[in-house]
């Protein structure tokens, strides 16, 4: 019987939202069956269109500046965008996947995506807001596909 | 060595080497050879992992221009 993988996705910005899709992806490519329980900020990762999802270079001092830059500055507008942009086209030009195309090899493999229901209504998402051939649930939902799991992780 | 199709994953990272390679193997019939290239380092575990758990022989694997070689028989 195929192993299982159960992920949680909490998270909105770009460096977290890359390792849920990139673990199922390459689960899904070992034969695994994997479901990914999107709640809280993770919602975000099932919009049609990813382009919010950024990275913040304020209260990450793990992330490499290309000059030393002060909190101060880092707040000022567009320091985020222009942080994400940078940071996606370092990600291009080493041949890392955006994450629309994880998201859809993902779905090409069969990866269930559950959408949690209590922060859809939650934030007021609409599910016109998201991506097709997802389902949505509760924590009971993500618990019995959790409790058949090899590998559970919350991210 | 003989091969029956070649995919060449140069230039992607992780985990696109092997997600491909699993694409790529998908239309092959059982017993045929895949020869995958990679400039990814980390594939070099990746595939041996990646052919433990799915059963598809890891034949051989070398490099050749700078290049990870690797020979998959399908299962």
């Amino acid at each position: 019987m195929a192993k299982k993988m159960a992920l949680i996705a909490t998270k909105g910005t770009l460096d977290m939202a890359y390792p849920p899709f990139i673990l199922a992806s390459t689960a899904a490519a070992l034969g695994w069956e994997v479901q990914i329980f999107f709640t809280f900020y993770g919602l975000q990762l099932l919009r049609k269109n990813l382009k919010s999802i950024k990275i913040s270079p304020l209260a990450n001092p793990a992330m490499p500046m290309p000059v030393p830059m002060p909190v101060f500055v880092q707040m000022l507008p567009g320091m985020e965008s222009m942080a994400t942009m940078m940071m996606k086209q370092k990600m291009k030009s080493k041949g890392v996947a955006s994450l629309t195309e994880l998201r859809d090899l993902c779905q090409e493999a069969e990866v269930k995506f559950v959408a949690c229901q209590m922060t859809v209504d939650l934030f007021e998402f609409q599910k016109s807001d998201f991506i097709d051939n997802i389902e949505y649930g509760g924590a009971a939902t993500f618990m019995k596909f959790a409790g058949e799991s090899d590998v559970c992780l919350f991210i | 060595m003989n091969f029956d199709k070649e995919y060449d994953a140069s230039g992607l990272a992780c985990p696109l080497p092997i997600v491909k390679t699993k694409k790529a193997l998908s239309d092959m019939a059982s017993g045929q050879v895949l020869k995958v290239l990679s400039t990814d380092p980390g594939s070099v575990c990746d595939m041996a992992a990646f052919a433990e758990q799915t059963g598809n022989a890891l034949l051989e694997q070398g490099s050749e221009n700078n290049k990870f070689v690797f020979y998959l028989k399908k299962a």
